[in-house]
């Protein structure tokens, strides 16, 4: 990228565009129900004003490349394209999403959320754009499971709706495993080409066709095709979805959702096509898919059943056509995308306004409406003959195409023969249908017992269905002057090579194209004519098979295996959960020590022992070993539990880690404090557990551990090393400008895991304020004695003497805070010091007082210390150094002498404000709690004696 | 002195995983922060031990060997976010309680709980 003009980075921002749009539309509805609809429509158009000015270079024959790096290293880039395929298809996008928006706000009812409605359209909108103007493969199908995703939302809009749910679900489930296989074999494809760049992918087409991995790809990859568009096998999720509203119907299957794998072929086309496997598996899928679709469409009694079912035979027809494999072939497919975009987007718009004024949807009941909404049944009955293929409308221009295709196909060997027969049976089926929807909804007799009179809908709910209509008219008519430059570019794009001559006339003399379509609208009348036994003969057999059968067994089995894999290791059980981890880390270590022929410990000199240490480490292990058998008594336990941690902070200081001992001793005294506070409303003991063979079984567990950790420890400690601090140490001073090494790894080196682990105390402390939240837990009011609590809850002489205590510790920290980056201190440790100065005012002064004289509120602590600390590595950023980068100077002040700044102390800021924040909100609300429990009334059925008889029993 | 640290490295985590097994929420998160101590050390340790060594660098006089202060910065967050841990978890604990009725850790009120069963005796 040379320089940042507005034309070289539009592509990605119309593909995020509605991404973000999404987040203000769901915003904007809760200021008004209409708003989410504008914006919606008012992202959609700056989308189209964003691209607008790259289509005349598409025009002009450029392909217009945006990328980024992204991961360089396993060449991955953040690449969008714009060539005339990816134009064509982004058009459809934006504009029938546009009408989409349109009608949908006047489509969806008053209870209806118009702001999820438009949100997760946007959603879907941006993914499909994503996909369509990908330069990177591995972008692109990242945006085709985000279709996958989006849709599924789309298409469960009405969650309350048990087959919303089955159907968004089923689509989900097909079409995110296709997804799956699509990624494998764009990997294959990377693999083979050595680049994910679709440039470079589509001229290595000779290459791909050669190689040994072809049929893996080519299977991959139409696996992903074929859920997403709906052929068969995987057909039959589409009807289903038409669970959703029929705004939904009418986006995600005229011109998106199922043209997503359709866009695939023809992207792929010059790629994988021109060999016999692709002809056999996409024209087989495609013939199997257009035949199946036909026949059953004309069954239906749901009109969007009907839709639904004609969208899948048209699907079908397009995948024949790529199947076919040659150029002219992809022209016909093409410009069938466009036609058939247009005229289904409006048919499922009209199929939806019916639904919407009459109430229903079936055929059976919907009659004759042709005198209570005449303008709509013009509309739709133009549409349902552009389906149908009747000449002057865009559908007959493609149709003939096709059948063209379909002749000369059938030269090609000697089974051909069929396929022209095949696909005129299709096309009988395809006018059959379209009559019964023409004639069953709008004449033949009067509507049968329909929950609302029907009348014309609202007059912007026709304008989108009027826009398309002319559309197909227009194409239809002069296709010359409308359709043909978008579709020459498209070709162009396409094919990667210039198009062949091919022709849009509407009259091209009487041949055999025309001699099948006059056959089919023939026969197509004559079908629908003889319906009434068809029908029963369809009833008495066919219409009982139904996939979705299928798919439900096949899902029910696979959850009762994996459930019965999970039930045989995961009991419902915590404990069973941590035997099952402990147990594996035994074994593994296990396996590891054996399997080594090394000596257990090596030969490092081995420290003398002395006195003190001795008598200290017999200390740690007896109180550790007391934590564990006084656990039932639960207060000592935890006494217990202090001893040890006190001892581990001496530990440091004997082995030269002032930092640590430090660091421990604080968190050590603010643990005790809160567990302390927690046991209030725990039960004081523990109860004696029946089962012995649990115990005996977890104390040879435990055992096995203490041993391992043991061996290993030592045989780490008994072997020298070479470590990798010795950088840390020179560059200290130098880079950092600070002498204390473990403060300057903390808040420069690895300044950017610092700011992850603060994140993560930031989070517990906001976890634990949420699950606080309006909690209220019955407290004893007895201690374990059975004795009364002290009545005087702020004794007077702790009072004053941590008021008077309170300035020094928090000049002891901010010393120890100050001196952080060249001696013992910094952020965590002063942090955890003030935090303690804070606790203790709180403890004996009580909560109200406290917050009376404490005014901050400690979310605001806390947000403000992660703002700090990812502010001073952006500040790096923007400075032009890598995120983190510190800097350092030397000032003299008066008094104090030369003092040293560096930029780190800003981040240790960030960290000492998130360390007070998170552990005062922690205690100080595990304080309110009690205070709350306090303040309801006690139960007064507590009975001392039966506590006293229940401890015993316990102990 | 190597024993003596990995011995106490060993009753800590023998201790700690005893207690982790154990069936109601105390115990557990008392065992947890034990094992958190025996990891603790056992990181801190894998720099090897050192004695009286200068932890911080001395700009005049240079030091010929300083304690390893890789693993202390490791050590140093494992600890704050080890207590982060323990205080979501006994938060957790209470939470299930005032939820559940009891402080099994499965949920499931097998034997006597001296507070919810009150009443009934």
């Amino acid at each position: 990228m040379t320089s940042l003009t507005f034309l070289s980075i539009n592509l990605p921002i119309v593909a995020l565009l509605p991404f973000f749009g999404a987040i203000f539309a769901a915003w904007a509805s809760k200021i008004n129900r209409l708003a989410s609809a504008w914006v919606a429509a008012f992202v959609t158009i700056l989308a189209l004003a964003f691209l607008a000015p790259s289509i005349a270079m598409v025009f002009a024959g450029e392909t217009l490349i945006q990328s980024w790096t992204w991961i360089p290293a396993i060449g991955l880039e953040f690449a969008f394209r714009l060539d005339g395929l990816a134009l064509l298809f982004a058009l459809l996008i934006l504009v029938i999403g546009l009408l989409v928006i349109i009608y949908a706000r006047y489509y969806l009812s008053k209870k209806d959320s118009m702001g999820r409605f438009f949100a997760y359209l946007l959603m879907f909108m941006g993914s499909m754009l994503g996909i369509v103007l990908s330069e990177n493969l591995i972008q692109m199908v990242v945006f085709w499971e985000l279709t996958s995703l989006t849709s599924f939302l789309l298409i469960s809009y009405w969650q309350y709706r048990k087959d919303a749910r089955a159907g968004a679900r089923m689509a989900l489930v097909i079409t995110g495993a296709g997804g799956l296989a699509l990624l494998a074999g764009v990997l294959l494809l990377g693999h083979v080409v050595g680049s994910y760049n679709l440039t470079d992918v589509l001229a290595a087409g000779e290459l791909i066709r050669g190689h040994n991995l072809y049929l893996p790809i080519l299977v991959l990859v139409l696996l992903g095709v074929f859920t997403k568009s709906a052929q068969f096998p995987f057909h039959f999720w589409l009807p289903h979805a038409m669970a959703a509203p029929t705004p939904v119907s009418a986006y995600l299957h005229s011109a998106t959702m199922v043209k997503a794998g359709i866009f695939l072929l023809a992207r792929f086309f010059p790629v994988l096509s021109g060999t016999p496997e692709w002809t056999w598996l996409v024209g087989g899928a495609g013939l199997i898919t257009l035949l199946i679709g036909a026949y059953t469409a004309l069954f239906q009694h749901d009109i969007k059943g009907l839709l639904a079912y004609s969208t899948i035979s048209h699907l079908g027809l397009i995948t024949l056509l790529f199947g076919f494999g040659t150029q002219l072939a992809a022209v016909a497919a093409i410009f069938h995308i466009i036609n058939h975009a247009t005229f289904k987007a409006s048919l499922f718009m009209v199929a939806g306004i019916i639904d919407h004024e009459t109430g229903t949807r079936d055929m059976r009941r919907i009659n004759g409406l042709l005198k209570y909404m005449p303008h709509t049944a013009i509309l739709a009955m133009i549409a349902a003959a552009a389906m149908a293929g009747v000449p002057l409308l865009n559908g007959f221009l493609s149709k003939e195409m096709f059948f063209e295709q379909a002749l000369t196909a059938s030269n090609s060997s000697v089974w051909a023969w069929a396929v022209p027969i095949l696909v005129i049976v299709a096309a009988v089926f395809s006018v059959a249908y379209s009559l019964r929807f023409i004639h069953d909804v709008f004449f033949n007799g009067e509507p049968v017992d329909l929950p609302k009179t029907p009348h014309e809908p609202p007059r912007f709910m026709k304008i989108p269905v009027d826009l398309l209509v002319i559309i197909c008219l227009a194409v239809g008519i002069i296709p010359m002057f409308t359709v043909a430059p978008i579709l020459a570019v498209a070709v162009a794009g396409t094919l990667q090579t210039t198009p062949p001559e091919y022709s849009l006339a509407i009259w091209h003399g009487f041949n055999l194209p025309l001699l099948m379509s006059f056959v089919a609208l023939v026969l197509g009348v004559l079908v629908y004519v003889m319906r009434k036994r068809l029908f029963a003969w369809h009833e008495s057999g066919v219409a009982h098979w139904d996939a979705r059968i299928i798919f439900n067994a096949v899902l029910g089995g696979l959850d009762a295996v994996a459930k019965s894999i999970t039930r045989s290791f995961d009991k419902g059980s915590l404990q069973n959960a941590s035997v099952w981890v402990i147990a594996t880390a035994l074994l593994a270590g296990f396996i590891g020590f054996t399997s080594v022929s090394a000596p257990l410990f090596g030969d490092r000199e081995l420290m003398p022992v002395d006195g003190v240490s001795v008598l200290a480490v017999a200390i740690l292990m007896i109180a550790s070993v007391l934590t564990l058998a006084l656990h039932r008594k639960r207060l000592i336990s935890l006494v217990m539990l202090g001893v040890v941690g006190l001892i581990i902070s001496l530990m440091f200081v004997k082995f030269s880690a002032p930092d640590l001992a430090l660091t421990q001793l604080s968190v050590e005294i603010v643990t005790v404090i809160l567990l302390l506070l927690a046991l209030y409303f725990l039960p004081q003991t523990t109860p004696k557990e029946t089962c012995d063979l649990r115990v005996s079984r977890d104390i040879v567990i435990a055992v096995l551990s203490g041993v391992g950790v043991t061996l290993l420890a030592m045989a780490v400690l008994t072997r020298d090393f070479a470590p990798i601090s010795e950088f840390f140490l020179l560059n200290s001073v130098p880079g950092g400008g600070g002498t204390n090494v473990v403060n300057v790894i903390l808040v420069d080196f690895r300044g950017t895991d610092t700011l992850g682990e603060i994140a993560v105390l930031a989070l517990a402390g906001l976890g634990i304020f949420a699950m606080l939240q309006g909690m209220k837990l019955h407290a004893p009011d007895r201690d374990t004695g059975g004795r009364l609590w002290n009545s005087d809850l702020h004794p007077e002489i702790m009072q004053t003497l941590t008021r008077l205590l309170l300035p020094l510790m928090l000049m002891i920290a901010i010393y120890i805070f100050l001196r952080g980056h060249n001696l013992p201190g910094g952020g965590f440790i002063a942090g955890l010091i003030a935090a303690v100065a804070l606790i203790v005012q709180y403890l004996s002064n009580g909560i109200a007082w406290t917050n009376d004289r404490l005014k901050f509120d400690m979310h605001w602590v806390i947000g403000f210390g992660l703002l700090i600390a990812t502010a001073t590595g952006l500040v790096a950023m923007g400075l032009g150094y890598p995120f983190m980068t510190t800097a350092f100077t030397y000032l003299n002040w008066p008094v104090v002498g030369k003092f040293e700044v560096a930029s780190a102390i800003a981040f240790d800021l960030g960290v000492f404000l998130v360390v007070v924040g998170a552990t005062v909100m922690s205690l100080v609300e595990l304080g309110k709690l009690s205070n709350e429990s306090h303040q309801a009334p006690v139960k007064p059925t507590t009975q001392p004696t039966t506590q006293r008889k229940l401890e015993q029993e316990a102990n | 002195m190597e024993w003596l640290i990995s011995l106490a490295i060993g009753v800590l985590t023998a201790t700690g995983v005893y207690l982790t097994l154990r069936a109601r929420t105390f115990p557990v998160v008392l065992g947890l922060t034990l094992l958190a101590y025996a990891v603790n050390i056992f990181l801190f340790a894998m720099g090897r031990l050192t004695v009286g060594l200068p932890a911080v660098i001395d700009k005049t006089a240079t030091a010929a060997q300083y304690s390893d202060p890789l693993p202390q910065a490791l050590v140093l967050t494992a600890i704050v976010i080890a207590f982060g841990m323990t205080a979501f978890l006994i938060v957790l604990a209470l939470k299930a309680r005032g939820e559940l009725g009891n402080d099994h850790v499965d949920g499931l009120d097998t034997e006597s709980d001296n507070y919810s069963n009150k009443e009934v005796k």
